[in-house]
């Protein structure tokens, strides 16, 4: 049994999953990538440019001729 | 901690002072020089090139200073008082030119909301502009980046709790986690040199034209009065929220012009980081901000449009000139053996 607190993973609504790192993934076709940043942010959406990392491709997109001005 | 960082021997690197831009930052420069003189604020515009020098001048004396200007002019009465005066035109002309309200919640969405037809200064660099353009768009960012996260450490000791340890934690990634070779700044500087561009702190002061130099005003000053500590924090989530698909664009940017390993790297790593930073900044900075000081709602709203319409002059202001109806440096670059791509 591996002993210290229980590593917390915060699930966001419409973005990535969240986890303290450093982190190893191992990716689908066996692939390992590691992050050693604080806060690893994980996509869940698949549209990541960048999987397995999040780079925000999961945001809504607008027209900003639709945008007020500000 | 281990140090890992470059083993290279560092210099102290600190801007020349810049020439001035009118009578107030004349006087202000007299001042620095050891030339006792009476800095009259008078009728200088609040968003003008000599206010907003004369400001970015005292404001520097609380970051590095100048070559061959006493460091103890910091906390000179003359130029305090004079500054005070010329914040409060500032923000007084700012204020007038924002909606306002303290609806955080709505100004965060609009910050989330990504435009499918942007026409902004990445999207431009991405698609058509030149090397000679991403140059100086990178020599007149070289005022931010290369102190990037120095406003922002100023409000660490007005926060408290999780806001507190939050903030910290995105300041830490910027500043490298430890190894002095990653921090943002100097994977700036890195990517200037390979831009064949001067990576000296503050080098391009003197090319800056007032809309630039208005941008990194108000992050000193929010930094610098507690009283704005909300609105500094609303500053730093238009950086950290807006900045991850603007990088993503620069990325391509910077491939399609082949610029080079540390160009491309510099926004490489924004595109990553920063979404991470976003999730900091909403859930552990934002969120237990307001939670412990709701009154701040209408700063944080006020930080986060003032930085919007700020960032929108100066890169309306480049692209302008990029267009050909104005100049977008005061003066220009010298060429770099880049040109032309």
């Amino acid at each position: 049994m591996i002993g210290g607190p229980a590593r917390r993973v915060v699930l966001t609504r419409e973005g990535p999953l969240l986890m303290e790192g450093p982190v190893e993934i191992v990716l689908d076709d066996g692939t390992i990538v590691c992050s050693d940043r604080p806060v690893v942010a994980l996509c869940l959406c698949r549209r990541s440019h960048h999987y397995p990392f999040c780079d925000t491709s999961h945001r809504r997109r607008v027209r900003v001729s639709a945008e007020p001005t500000p | 901690m281990t140090s890992t960082g470059s083993t290279s021997v560092e210099v102290l690197d600190r801007p020349r002072l810049p020439a001035g831009r009118g009578p107030l930052s004349a006087a202000v420069l007299d001042q620095l020089a050891g030339r006792a003189a009476s800095i009259d604020v008078g009728g200088a515009e609040p968003n003008g090139e000599d206010l907003q020098l004369a400001l970015y001048l005292c404001y520097e004396l609380h970051y590095r200073g100048f070559i061959g200007v006493d460091d103890d002019l910091e906390w000179d009465p003359a130029l305090l008082s004079a500054r005070a005066v010329m914040e409060a035109r500032f923000l007084a002309a700012l204020r007038a030119d924002l909606p306002g309200g303290d609806d955080v919640d709505q100004a965060v969405a609009d910050l989330l909301a990504e435009p499918i037809d942007g026409t902004g200064v990445s999207h431009h660099l991405s698609t058509e502009g030149t090397i000679e353009q991403l140059r100086e768009y990178v020599a007149l960012r070289s005022l931010y980046h290369r102190k990037e996260a120095d406003p922002q450490a100023w409000v660490i000791p007005r926060l408290q709790g999780q806001a507190k340890a939050g903030l910290v934690t995105v300041e830490n990634d910027e500043y490298g986690a430890g190894r002095g070779a990653r921090m943002h700044s100097v994977l700036f500087a890195d990517m200037m040199v390979e831009l064949d561009l001067d990576p000296g702190y503050g080098a391009y002061v003197g090319h800056a034209p007032a809309t630039v130099l208005a941008e990194i005003n108000l992050m000193s000053l929010c930094g610098l009065r507690r009283r704005l500590r909300g609105a500094a924090v609303g500053q730093f989530a238009v950086i950290e929220l807006s900045s991850s698909p603007a990088s993503a664009r620069l990325v391509k940017a910077a491939k399609r012009l082949r610029c080079g390993p540390a160009t491309e790297r510099f926004y490489a790593e924004h595109v990553v980081a920063d979404a991470v930073h976003e999730q900091v900044l909403r859930r552990d900075v934002l969120a237990p901000l307001l939670a412990l000081e709701p009154g701040l709602a209408a700063d944080v709203v006020f930080g986060i449009q003032g930085s919007q319409v700020l960032g929108h002059r100066s890169a309306d202001a480049l692209l302008a000139g990029w267009h050909g109806s104005t100049a977008s440096l005061r003066r220009p670059l010298p060429a770099g053996h880049r040109t032309p791509q």
